[in-house]
């Protein structure tokens, strides 16, 4: 799922200063799961910017919604009867969400309550952890199920580097070596052999080389 | 042992301070009290294992928000009693009523400016 995580109250407040009824619209996507920007993290964030703004002085009228999710159309439009009504929105959803809000309700400005950090997965309860970075192309039939691209700092597909030392990576001694996994990965598949297949030099156009990227299913469209 | 303890506190129970979230302690703040405190079992004694020290986490959560928005995080505290000790318990009351009267009321209602003094004032006394 995209992970996010909350910006700090006092960005939210410097974005929304000049405004005094707002929409604090979450979703119910992975922003939810990941406790950013689900139902409850729009009441804490409505409570939290309704606190600072009475002691301020400028009390602020907050409508709390949260769309089944904000990067799917007719999820959007379930909002359209009365989003003109106020001035301002600030979306907790992922950067998507946020974009595609902005796109459908061209009047009033957008603003992002969270940051949109990676694709993970929920390594303990409240523990987030990295594991794709959408290169599009995937590679893991390669490397054990573990992503070079993401896990290796250096996003090395012919790993490890001189910089692996004790399973740990240079860059951060807590970071675990991404090729030490996908080593340790492959000895227990028995697949060791494997790792003398030299993946070839990457092709990024299928990543964020070529701009914002598209995929149409021809099956599917209407 | 009847002990007396500041009249002030109007006590929310709960089942189980695990079950208090981030948001009744927001909201408590929302609704005018001056203070929060919450009363957990002794940790290691929580009948839920663990009830009592995720509510401390929370609270701890909390007092980051109220830092940041300006209301102060000192106003909310997690105390540890068991319920056998009514003299704990009184105790931790008058510590905390003597706090938050020494902090003042809670900035939003100096803040409403405009509100009626009468208003203002039947909030005062709330410390939840």
């Amino acid at each position: 799922m995209i992970i996010g995580k909350a910006k700090p109250i006092k960005d939210v407040l410097a974005m929304i200063e000049n405004h005094s009824k707002i929409i604090i619209a979450g979703c119910r996507g992975c922003v939810t799961v990941c406790s950013a920007g689900g139902e409850k993290e729009v009441e804490i964030l409505s409570a939290a910017l309704s606190l600072a703004r009475e002691k301020n002085g400028k009390p602020i009228e907050i409508k709390e919604v949260t769309l089944e999710r904000q990067c799917d159309s007719e999820y959007l439009e379930t909002i359209r009867s009365f989003v003109e009504e106020y001035e301002a929105i600030v979306s907790i959803a992922c950067g998507a969400g946020v974009q595609f809000m902005a796109e459908k309700f061209r009047r009033i400005p957008m603003y992002p309550g969270i940051d949109t950090n990676f694709i993970g997965v929920t390594e303990a309860q409240g523990v987030w952890t990295e594991r794709c970075q959408a290169c599009g192309d995937c590679k893991l039939h390669l490397t054990g199920g573990i992503c070079p691209i993401t896990r290796c700092a250096k996003s090395l597909l012919n790993g490890p580097c001189g910089g692996s030392s004790k399973g740990k990576c240079e860059v951060n001694p807590e970071l675990d070596c991404g090729w030490q996994l996908i080593y340790d990965r492959l000895k227990e598949l028995g697949k060791l052999d494997q790792l003398e297949i030299i993946i070839p030099i990457n092709d990024w156009s299928t990543s964020r080389d070529g701009g914002p990227r598209k995929i149409i299913r021809e099956d599917l469209t209407l | 042992m009847r002990l007396s303890y500041p009249t002030n506190i109007k006590i929310i129970q709960v089942p189980c301070t695990g079950k208090v979230d981030v948001l009744y302690l927001l909201k408590a703040f929302q609704r005018g009290a001056d203070g929060v405190y919450v009363a957990g079992c002794m940790e290691g004694d929580c009948h839920f294992l663990t009830g009592n020290l995720r509510a401390r986490k929370r609270v701890e959560y909390a007092k980051k928000i109220l830092d940041e928005v300006g209301i102060g995080g000192e106003r909310l505290e997690m105390y540890n009693m068991s319920a056998a000790d009514g003299p704990r318990f009184v105790e931790v009351a008058k510590e905390m009523t003597e706090k938050i009267k020494k902090l003042g009321p809670n900035p939003i209602k100096l803040c409403a400016g405009a509100a009626s003094e009468e208003n203002t004032q039947k909030k005062t006394d709330g410390v939840a």
